[in-house]
C-alpha cells in the first residue's frame, strides 16, 4: 500500500469510530479513503453507488448526522465520531421497504437504479423535513442528483405518491 | 479517481491548525466543507501532501453581530446554515440571494462561506455577493497575526486570492445597509441550477420614498477571471429613478468591461448579451422590491 508522504509528521493511517445505520464500527483507514469507499469496501454496504467521484451526480448520498451529503467528498476519517445513514438504514426491517421505496416501486422511479440510493436518501430527507411539497420543492430536493433512466418524471410521482400516503406494499 | 495519498491533522484549536500551516507551507492544504478541494483532489488537479481539518474549530463557525454595521460569519460556518439563518436573511439579504444559485442541498449542507471565498471560482456566487457589498475578510497566521483585506483587494485571478501560504480565512464581516427602502437582486444563467454560472449578475439598491435612488452597489460574476463591482456605473444610478433605460445603459457599459471566456457552453459575445440581461433584470427587480408601487 503507498504510504502518506514523509513531509508532515502525521500518522499514515488513521482509527475512525463511524456509528452507521445505528450501529458503531472502528476501523483503521486510509486518510485518503473516501466515505463511500468506507461503506462499500471496509463495511460491505454496497447499497450507496459511486458515479462521479467528484461532486457531481449524487449517487453516493448518505444521511450525515441526519443531513444529506456527498459520501464521495467526505474522507471516512473526518466522519470519526459520526453517525452516517445509508439507503440500507432507511427501510425499517430488513426485507421491508419504507414507504417511499415502495413508492419508487409503484410508480417506476428506477430503470437501471444506479442513482436511486441517492435519490432515497434525498427524498426522505425531503419528505422528514416537509411532508407534502409540492413539485417545485421536490425537483429542488433531487436537483443534485443525476438519472440518466426516467427523466426524473416518475421520481417526482413517486415522492408526491409516498407523501399522499397511497402506496402499495412491494417490500 | 482517487485522491493521491495524503496526511490528515485534525487540529483541536486554530493556534495548532496555524502551526501546521506554518510547518509544512505549500505543502498543507486546509479543509472545510470540502466540496471544491476534494473533487480537486479526486481527479488529481491538486495533490497537498498534507490535509489540516478545520472543520471542528468552533471558533471558526457561527454567525454573530458585529458592531451595528457588520454581521460576522465565521469562516467554516455552512453554507445550509447561512441560508437558515433568520437575522442574515433579514440585515444582509444578498447572502440568501446568492445562496439560492449555489450547489445543491447536499453540498449546501458541507460547503462553508469561507471555503468559498477563499477558492475563488470567478463564477461562484458568494465571492459576488462579497465583493458587491466589499465585505472584510479576516486572516489569521502565525507570522502575519490578525490582518483584515477588503473584498475589493481580495480576489486577485481565477482560484487566487490575498490569502497567504499560511494564513487562514477565520471570519468574514458583511456590512450592513440601514434604514428602509433596501432590496437585492441575483440572477445567472447556468446550464443546470446549482451548476457555476455562464454569466452572473446581482445589485443591492436603496430606494428613498420618492423612488429615488440613494445608495447602490452592482456586480458581475463569471465575466472575469475574478468577479467584478462597478462602484461608479452603481454612482450613476444614485440621485434617479431605477427604470429601464437607465438600468439597460449600466449594463451595456458594464458588460463592455468585462473579459469573458469562451468554452463549451458560451462564447464571450453570447455571455456578454446574457450580462447585460440579467444585470438589467436585477436593477428592475430590486427596485421594485424596494419600492412596489413607485416602479411603472
Amino acid at each position: 500500500m503507498t504510504q502518506g508522504p514523509a513531509t508532515p509528521a502525521a500518522p499514515a493511517h488513521a482509527t475512525v469510530a463511524i456509528t452507521v445505520n445505528g450501529r458503531l464500527h472502528h476501523r483503521t483507514v486510509e486518510p485518503r479513503t473516501t466515505l463511500v469507499d468506507f461503506l462499500r469496501e471496509t463495511l460491505g454496504l454496497t447499497g450507496s453507488h459511486v458515479g462521479c467521484e467528484h461532486d457531481v451526480c449524487g449517487a453516493c448520498a448518505v444521511l450525515l448526522d441526519g443531513d444529506p451529503v456527498r459520501a464521495c467528498c467526505i474522507f471516512a476519517v473526518q466522519a470519526d465520531g459520526m453517525s452516517v445513514t445509508t439507503v440500507e438504514g432507511l427501510a425499517p426491517e430488513r426485507g421491508e421497504f419504507s414507504a417511499l421505496q415502495d413508492a419508487f416501486c409503484e410508480a417506476h422511479a428506477l430503470q437501471c437504479g444506479y442513482c436511486t440510493p441517492g435519490m432515497l436518501i434525498a427524498c426522505h430527507d425531503l419528505l422528514a423535513r416537509n411532508p407534502n411539497p409540492d413539485e417545485e420543492a421536490i425537483r429542488e430536493a433531487i436537483g443534485g442528483n443525476l438519472c440518466r433512466c426516467t427523466g426524473y418524471q416518475q421520481i417526482v410521482d413517486a415522492v408526491e405518491l409516498a407523501a399522499a400516503g397511497k402506496v402499495a406494499v412491494h417490500g | 479517481m482517487k485522491a493521491a495519498p495524503f496526511a490528515y491533522m485534525h487540529p483541536e484549536s486554530l493556534e495548532q491548525a496555524l502551526e501546521a500551516l506554518t510547518q509544512h507551507g505549500a505543502d498543507a492544504k486546509l479543509i472545510a466543507g470540502g466540496q471544491s478541494l476534494v473533487p480537486m483532489m479526486a481527479i488529481r488537479l491538486t495533490r497537498p501532501a498534507c490535509l489540516v481539518d478545520v472543520n471542528r474549530l468552533p471558533e471558526l463557525r457561527g454567525i454573530t453581530a458585529a458592531g451595528p454595521q457588520h454581521l460576522r460569519t465565521g469562516a467554516t460556518t455552512r453554507q445550509r446554515d447561512l441560508q437558515e439563518h433568520l437575522e442574515l436573511a433579514r440585515l444582509v439579504p444578498l447572502i440568501g440571494a446568492a445562496l439560492h444559485w449555489v450547489g445543491h442541498v447536499q453540498t449546501r449542507n458541507r460547503g462553508t462561506v469561507g471555503g468559498s471565498l477563499v477558492h475563488a471560482d470567478p463564477a461562484a456566487e458568494l465571492p459576488l455577493a462579497a465583493l458587491l457589498l466589499n465585505a472584510r475578510i479576516h486572516l489569521r497566521s502565525q507570522a502575519m497575526g490578525e490582518r483584515t483585506v477588503q473584498a475589493s483587494d481580495f480576489f486577485i485571478s481565477p482560484m487566487f486570492t490575498a490569502t497567504g501560504e499560511t494564513e487562514c480565512v477565520t471570519a468574514i464581516e458583511w456590512p450592513v445597509w440601514d434604514g428602509p427602502g433596501i432590496a437585492c437582486a441575483f440572477e445567472e444563467t447556468a446550464t443546470r441550477q446549482g451548476d457555476f454560472a455562464i454569466a452572473a449578475a446581482a445589485c443591492q439598491l436603496q430606494l428613498d420614498a420618492a423612488g429615488i435612488c440613494r445608495r447602490a452597489a452592482v456586480g458581475l460574476g463569471g465575466m472575469a477571471g475574478t468577479p467584478l463591482a462597478f462602484p461608479d456605473l452603481a454612482g450613476k444610478l444614485v440621485g434617479q429613478r431605477v427604470t429601464r433605460a437607465p438600468a439597460r445603459d449600466i449594463a451595456e457599459v458594464a458588460v463592455r468591461r468585462t473579459d469573458p471566456g469562451s468554452d463549451l457552453h458560451a462564447d464571450p459575445e453570447y455571455r456578454r448579451h446574457l450580462a447585460a440581461v440579467l444585470l438589467t433584470r436585477v436593477l428592475l427587480r430590486a427596485a421594485a422590491t424596494a419600492a412596489p408601487a413607485l416602479v411603472a
